[in-house]
């Protein structure tokens, strides 16, 4: 299987004011293969997962070198309109933000955004997609209650869900089993590996077992830096950094 | 150990006291307007009283109809709140989401600077420059008139709705619009669709606020809403709002007398008319709390 690169990153450094968070990354997303992050608490993986669909763009004070693209173009480029760039790349945060509207509204609103008008069409696409992030059972019967009501997991699960409804060609997801209980885990895993058929994926966890089970490449993250990214089974079972090793030994971090 | 005990005991009971003052001093402003305003309405009933249409309290025998005056304070309101909505709405919008972290810095302090404005200078303003435009643009006997009283309170409205729209505007949560802005909704539809709707309440409680604002405001008016006691049929026509009645008629009615009553009853029906509007607003502002999830 040869690999097309859908993303890269290309010796990107990001600041937050001064401090820099991101040192020097280089990293390919390739097509349809899931790319798991892993690293400690506070290594820069939700800092470096956002600058692919330029969501850190909304924070103040904050600078970006370096080159992102997506099929080769550069998505930073004055040229480039973000809203389009995130239509085409989807992403679940690390807490979860439903909008202070119904259940339903939450899945619609990114059709509706996107220019769809048609109800039924949307009607069935909320439920796919629900259903797809394994939450349709617990709130089919109340889809116009407040998605705020919902409790944290259920939440997590409905942002899935908003993902999903937007079809893009990327998806990225930052800790998205974070509140989950083992059998949502288990499905939100199955459900990426089944995703990968249409999408490109990335993910942050902290889980190295998802990582090793769900994804095909890996990047270790320490202090802003990449210390090592290749394939999932050469990280886990051959590791060529001491620091990686230890990393996903348990022996630190 | 007692001694400490004691001292907790009293500085609980200060505080108390003090938490209770202000509830009552509202009891005892309505007990007065309850005792002085109601015996008008044994006089000329009730109906009469907020329904007639004349009001000549000094002529023999006396009109205590108050509708002119209710219908000059609805006047100037709805007229004021023609100019602070979209004044104070758009600033607070302008102020949150388009000016710059210095701006913002620069011109919200400025904006809430309006509202330290004395009334008594605002009507100044309104007497001496705005009247005369008026009278000169429309072509009028007078320009003190149910507009620029419109246009005065408006401007001293609008720093409220501004600071409170603001402050709406400033506690919806980034995450909502990055929620947004990462399903592809460009800056338009999350304005529109997700950061006004999260605000909303917040916004209008900062119209309420803006509009009992403009509805007790007594100096201005007393000076350039023209003061006559007759319904209004357009804007260009000079009124006399509750407040300006009683702030103008208090000094000549003699006490315990019905005039005297009247003016009291009128009081007490803009305590009532205020009373909701900040009942409502509260209420509003609850929910916006629950809504955002700031609060249970
Ligand atoms: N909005 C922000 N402003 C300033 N500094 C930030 C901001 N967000 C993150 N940082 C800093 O950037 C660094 C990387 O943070 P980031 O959230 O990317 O870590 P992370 O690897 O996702 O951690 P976690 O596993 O805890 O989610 C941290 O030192 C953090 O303090
Ligand atoms: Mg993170």
């Amino acid at each position: 299987m040869d690999n097309k690169v859908k993303m890269q990153a290309k010796k990107v450094d990001f600041f937050y004011g001064k401090n820099q968070a991101l040192k020097n990354i280089n990293l390919d997303v390739y097509l349809n293969r899931v790319t798991a992050m892993i690293g400690p608490s506070g290594c820069g993986k939700s800092t470096f997962i956002r600058l692919f669909n330029r969501m850190n763009e909304l924070v103040p004070h904050t600078s970006l070198r370096g080159r992102i693209s997506l099929d080769g173009q550069d998505i930073n480029d004055p040229s480039v309109d973000a809203v389009d760039i995130r239509r085409r790349i989807g992403m679940v945060f690390q807490k979860p933000n439903p909008f202070p509207k119904s259940i339903f509204e939450n899945i619609s609103y990114g059709l509706k955004v996107n220019g769809i008008k048609d109800k039924a069409f949307i009607e069935q696409k909320v439920e796919d997609s629900l259903k797809k992030a394994v939450i349709w059972d617990e709130v089919k019967d109340r889809l116009g209650d407040s998605a705020l009501r919902l409790s944290g997991g259920q939440q997590q699960r409905l942002c899935i869900a908003r993902c999903l409804a937007v079809e893009t060609e990327v998806i990225l997801f930052d800790e998205p089993c974070a509140s989950l209980d083992p059998i949502s885990t288990a499905k939100i895993e199955e459900l990426i590996l089944e995703l990968k058929k249409d999408y490109s994926i990335v993910i942050v966890t902290h889980n190295m077992q998802q990582a090793a089970r769900v994804s095909d490449y890996t990047g270790f993250f320490l202090l802003g830096e990449l210390i090592e990214f290749g394939k999932t089974q050469d990280i886990f079972t051959a590791p060529k950094d001491k620091k990686t090793e230890a990393y996903i030994t348990g022996r630190f971090g | 150990m007692t001694y400490r005990k004691a001292k907790e005991k009293i500085y609980k009971w200060i505080f108390t006291i003090l938490a209770f003052a202000s509830l009552f001093f509202l009891v005892g402003i309505v007990i007065v307007l309850f005792k002085e305003g109601t015996p008008i309405f044994k006089e000329v009933g009730f109906l009469k009283f907020i329904l007639g249409r004349h009001w000549y309290p000094t002529s023999n025998p006396p009109d205590f109809g108050i509708m002119p005056l209710m219908l000059g304070s609805l006047w100037v309101t709805l007229g004021a709140s023609m100019v602070c909505v979209p004044l104070g709405v758009g600033s607070a919008l302008y102020l949150n989401e388009i000016a710059g972290f210095k701006q913002r810095q620069l011109l919200k302090p400025v904006i809430e600077l309006l509202a330290s404005i004395p009334s008594v200078v605002y009507g100044f303003f309104g007497l001496t420059v705005v009247t005369p435009f008026i009278q000169k643009l429309f072509g009028l006997p007078t320009g003190m008139t149910a507009l620029n009283a419109s246009l005065i309170l408006g401007i001293m409205a609008t720093p409220t709705v501004c600071s409170i729209s603001e402050d709406a505007l400033s506690y919806v949560p980034r995450s909502f619009r990055e929620a947004s802005f990462a399903v592809g909704a460009n800056r338009w539809q999350t304005l529109t669709q997700v950061v006004i709707p999260a605000a909303g309440s917040g916004i209008s409680t900062g119209i309420i606020l803006g509009m009992s604002r403009a509805i007790g405001e007594t100096m201005t008016v007393l000076m350039i809403a023209g003061g006559a006691a007759v319904i209004p049929h357009t804007f260009l026509e000079p009124v006399r709002p509750m407040t300006a009645a009683i702030a103008a008629e208090m000094g000549e009615a003699p006490m315990g007398g019905s005039h005297y009553h009247a003016l009291f009853a009128i009081a007490l029906i803009l305590f009532l008319i205020t009373f909701v509007f900040n009942i409502i607003a509260e209420i509003i502002s609850r929910k916006f709390r629950i809504k955002l999830g700031l609060s249970g």
